[in-house]
């Protein structure tokens, strides 16, 4: 897992560097987890992101409203009180993709972020922790949609 | 190039609250243009927060971001007068870095 990790930092400074030679525009991404993004449901994203089984935590948070007016922009948060966390994930889970976000904590900031997120439908949304000694800890919340988000 | 960022980075005892609104599009890849194909996604992958030119937050993105995203994240050890830079990449490769200063 830590050597994944390490490979992925040197093939985005690799693909920062091609990227700004200007040469393979369409490789400038190799850091960005295509795989995680594309996965359907909670269990898959873990995979791709090569973390294991999810335990429910009371010491994650999820905050966001309990229905959202417009699913175009909901405003969701996730944090952890517990020290360590290496990553924080935001996933809605009826989403075409159920990933929304992967923030990498370091030690300068804390684990609690603020976003928002589009929503095609009314969905569980979930806060997942990845703890740096391989813990994966999540919190869930519904959340009602009552205008989806992510068709046209 | 793209709008710049409104950053604003509040200063409480040691640490700063940042938020962020970007300018982005943020297509999702779902919704079809008006002749019935897909229109293709187009929104900010990598997002890098700077603290004195010191990296503390690093995010992949995926399209389901809102459009003009919000980001709030808190550094620790921030003071008034800090410099808090932004930084995102889209995945057609543009980017953006907009700097602001902790109070």
């Amino acid at each position: 897992m830590q050597t994944r990790r390490k490979t992925l930092k040197q093939s985005a400074v690799v693909a920062g560097l091609l990227a700004a030679s200007g040469m393979f525009p369409q490789y400038a991404f190799a850091a960005f987890n295509k795989a995680a993004f594309d996965a359907k449901t909670l269990p898959e994203v873990l995979k791709a992101l090569g973390a294991g089984a999810p335990v429910e935590s009371k010491d994650v948070t999820i905050g966001g409203p309990d229905i959202a007016e417009n699913g175009a922009v909901v405003p969701l948060t996730a944090s952890t009180s517990l020290p360590g966390a290496k990553q924080m994930l935001i996933l809605v889970e009826k989403n075409p993709s159920a990933l929304i976000a992967v923030f990498n904590v370091t030690d300068s900031v804390e684990a609690n972020f603020a976003t928002r997120a589009k929503m095609g439908q009314s969905s569980d949304v979930y806060a997942v922790a990845i703890m740096a000694d391989g813990k994966v800890l999540f919190a869930k919340k519904e959340v009602k949609v009552t205008l989806g988000g992510c068709g046209g | 190039m793209a709008d710049p960022m409104r950053i604003r980075a509040q200063v409480a005892g040691d640490k700063a609250t940042v938020r962020v609104l970007m300018a982005h599009e943020m297509e999702s890849g779902q919704r079809k243009d008006a002749a019935g194909k897909l229109v293709p996604a187009w929104h900010i992958a990598e997002v890098t927060a700077t603290h004195n030119g010191k990296p503390v937050l690093t995010a992949e993105w995926g399209p389901a971001v809102s459009k003009n995203p919000f980001l709030q994240f808190v550094v620790k050890g921030a003071k008034a007068g800090d410099k808090i830079a932004v930084t995102w990449k889209d995945n057609k490769g543009d980017t953006r870095t907009d700097e602001a200063t902790a109070s």
